[in-house]
């Protein structure tokens, strides 16, 4: 499939600023089951980019501005080539020890309730594959699904409790869920069309490790894994490791910001 | 308590006089100076530290008022001899920590071979995977390390904590030096004492060295300076200590920015490059970008400049996984696995109190054991067995049993002593040690000194400021150049002659 997508993010503020510093993780890397056909980062002002790679191994863009700024816009486009997979991730290069998934973060926490309802879930299931793929369909079929931006901040933990989620709180939910399954999780964040065209977010889902398999992806949001809709971009312990932007300003007054992310597949 | 055996690092073996025999003059001293004249010179001494503002917060007090740290003003005395051996010992760990790190957060050889239990590291908080694969210029981790020992006996030294993050103590150093050096000169006509001043010196020259490579060099040479979280932080005078006596900039986060991958510091001439940071701010305040987003102490962008190269970070992020109790009980293990021979320096023998087996037995010993949180420090949430009421062996008991993993015991040892300063006049008293070692790249050095700190209760154990510690100056004698006789006096040596020896 080839899918080009178009990943617009605007900040304005309330005064202008004096300074920008950001980490863009909007990279995409070629895989086994997706080439990067085409792909360009675009700012709307005088910055300085350098990429480079944070600890979990994705590709980062630092991001540089000197003010004032009163408003930026990062626009990122390109085009994906994607193939058929079976959910296995393949051809990424880890820079990781799986085990480090399997521990808690603040937006992951482990959680009794979570992991109650994994254990009932997967009390019959047969196999790590099958226990993961009854955990996933459990969790989308629990939640009536919210297309709207996340709320910041908001915990796996908290999310549960709620009767609607973003594929942010889902794939969160999944991580803290198998992992109190022992079962390393991870948070991933890219590009997809199950949630529809355009949207205001990238979108998130789950790996989770299964020994003899490798890293295989979970999307709560659909119920079962991504396949060639989806382009991965990140992934890290937990949303906000991923996040497509970390950044920080130096200055006064709010910030407002606008994300709308284009997918279409060709 | 009474009845253990204790060296006292003076007064010898039996505790009694005579003095051991390299300290005859030391004692001598202690004997003919009144109990009145040490106690003027101690408060001399105090009176200059509580001027200099050398205090302390002291944590979980209602009364957060600054303290000074007690001094005593009788030191504690090293031999040349003994110094070189406990040095050996102290390399050997030191390289055997920065090989450990590099490890670590690098190729993980150590866990390929089965040396640790992978979950120790990898589920570990103080494993940072956020600067996994990163790489400190020169490969150099812990530039700076604070190992704590105990003593038991003229060469009997066992390590208690590795310090690899950012031990701090050393303004204590200089500063007991500078004051013994000026209330008891004729000590240092006595002895050849190894002088500790210069130790701005030696961590400026250590800075210098981990520079990223390629940085200019000329004249100007790398620029270096000293990242503090600001003034109401309870180590700040270290801070400015240390910035102002290796004479360069103390900053805090709002005085540094990254561009462009380089760290950068405001000057009211424009910014200047930087291409090497002391930080006494902790990892997770250090980026808001990669750390705690929260937080208002860090310099946004500087673990980026970090992975590119361009600046070295002392001690490097990460740090944490070499300070860590748990680790510690297997520092053995890696000294062994890096170094390829057995530890000089021992540990204390340790219980994990994640294994049921060594949980069991200390359940059933807790009045004997000394039981830690593995994650604490400062001597918080810690249990003296032998000291402890019912009650708190209980409650320790009750800790233990609830979250096993969160803790390790070891057994009281019967620490050194040596005379100090008492109400009572002077009386034997259990100390630890820090000696301080620097790492550059071009090699590990001992600072011949340290950290002496001493239980200033009769009997106790427990040396930390904040737990009613005292310090006192720690002597490490010059070696005798040959053919020189032991008892010949310095006349008006000053401690900036430095070693002719």
């Amino acid at each position: 499939m080839r899918l080009s997508i178009d990943h617009r993010t605007v900040y304005r503020f309330s005064e202008p600023q004096s300074r920008l510093v950001q980490m863009l993780r909007m990279t995409p890397e070629n895989s086994h089951d997706q080439t990067v056909a085409r792909w360009r980062i675009d700012v709307d002002c005088d910055v300085k980019m350098r990429r480079g790679r944070d600890g979990f191994g994705n590709a980062i863009t630092m991001l540089y501005a000197e003010g004032p700024i009163a408003d930026i816009e990062i626009a990122v486009r390109g085009e994906v080539l994607t193939s058929h997979s079976d959910g296995v991730v393949r051809g990424v290069s880890e820079a990781l020890p799986p085990a480090v998934f399997l521990r808690a973060t603040e937006a992951t926490p482990r959680d009794p309730a979570i992991a109650a309802f994994a254990a009932e879930i997967t009390a019959a299931a047969d196999g790590v594959v099958g226990m993961l793929h009854g955990l996933n369909r459990a969790i989308h079929a629990r939640f009536t699904a919210d297309r709207a931006r996340p709320e910041p901040g908001l915990s796996a933990a908290a999310a549960f409790d709620r009767p609607t989620a973003t594929s942010r709180d889902l794939a969160q939910i999944f991580a803290v869920a198998a992992r109190s399954l022992d079962v390393p999780a991870r948070y991933v964040t890219g590009y997809s069309i199950v949630e529809g065209a355009t949207r205001p977010t990238p979108h998130g889902w789950a790996e989770a490790f299964v020994e003899g398999l490798g890293w295989v992806g979970f999307d709560p949001f659909t119920g079962r894994s991504p396949q060639e809709e989806s382009v991965r971009v990140a992934a890290a312990l937990d949303a906000a490791g991923a996040a497509p932007v970390a950044g920080s300003r130096l200055g006064e007054g709010e910030e407002e910001l606008d994300v709308a992310v284009t997918v279409s597949a060709q | 308590m009474g009845k253990r055996p204790a060296f006292d690092e003076i007064m010898g073996m039996s505790g009694e006089a005579p003095p051991r025999p390299a300290l005859a003059a030391l004692g001598r001293w202690l004997d003919q100076t009144p109990d009145d004249e040490l106690r003027r010179r101690q408060e001399a001494a105090e009176t200059t530290f509580r001027q200099l503002g050398i205090t302390f917060a002291v944590y979980g007090d209602s009364d957060t008022r600054e303290r000074i740290i007690p001094f005593d003003i009788v030191p504690r005395v090293f031999l040349a001899d003994e110094w070189a051996r406990l040095s050996e010992g102290l390399v050997q760990r030191v390289e055997a920590i920065n090989a450990f790190l590099d490890d670590i957060y690098g190729e993980r050889r150590i866990l390929a071979e089965g040396v640790l239990p992978p979950d120790l590291i990898l589920g570990n908080p103080q494993f940072r995977p956020e600067i996994a694969g990163m790489r400190p210029p020169h490969g150099i981790w812990a530039h700076i390390c604070g190992i704590d020992l105990v003593r038991t006996g003229p060469d009997e030294f066992f390590v208690l904590e590795d310090n690899a993050r950012t031990p701090s103590g050393v303004s204590y150093m200089l500063e007991n030096r500078e004051a013994m050096v000026r209330l008891c000169p004729e000590l240092f006509r006595e002895y050849r004492v190894e002088p500790v001043d210069s130790y701005p010196d030696r961590l400026l020259a250590t800075m210098k060295s981990v520079a990223p490579p390629g940085v200019r060099g000329g004249s100007a040479g790398p620029v270096c300076v000293v990242l503090t979280p600001g003034h109401y932080n309870s180590a700040y005078y270290e801070h400015s200590f240390l910035a102002d006596s290796m004479g360069i900039e103390l900053v805090e986060a709002a005085d540094l920015v990254v561009d462009d991958d380089y760290v950068w510091m405001r000057t009211i001439a424009g910014r200047v490059r930087v291409d090497v940071i002391y930080r006494r701010v902790d990892d997770d305040y250090l980026d808001p970008l990669v750390f705690r987003a929260d937080s208002m102490l860090g310099v946004p962008g500087l673990i980026a400049a970090y992975a590119a190269g361009n600046v070295a970070i002392i001690n490097a992020p990460g740090n944490g996984i070499a300070d860590d109790k748990a680790i510690y009980s297997y520092m053995p293990e890696i000294v062994r696995f890096y170094s390829g021979g057995e530890a000089k320096l021992p540990n204390v023998e340790t219980w994990r109190c994640r294994e049921p087996q060594a949980l069991r037995y200390v359940l059933d010993h807790l009045d004997e054991l000394v039981v830690k949180l593995v994650d604490g420090s400062g001597g918080y949430g810690m249990l003296v067995g032998p000291t402890a009421s019912r009650a708190e062996i209980d409650a320790f008991r009750a800790a233990l049993i609830a979250e096993p993993h969160r803790y390790i015991a070891q057994p009281t040892l019967a620490l050194s002593t040596v005379p100090t300063l008492a109400d009572s006049g002077l009386s034997p008293r259990h100390v630890d040690f820090r000696p301080f070692v620097l790492t550059g790249s071009n090699g590990v050095q001992v600072v011949p000194g340290g950290l002496t700190r001493v239980a200033l209760k009769q009997g106790s154990l427990v040396v930390n400021s904040s737990q009613g510690g005292g310090t006192k100056d720690s002597f490490v004698l010059m070696a005798e150049p040959a053919g020189q006789s032991q008892t010949q006096t310095m006349g008006g040596m000053t401690q900036r002659q430095g070693g002719g020896a």
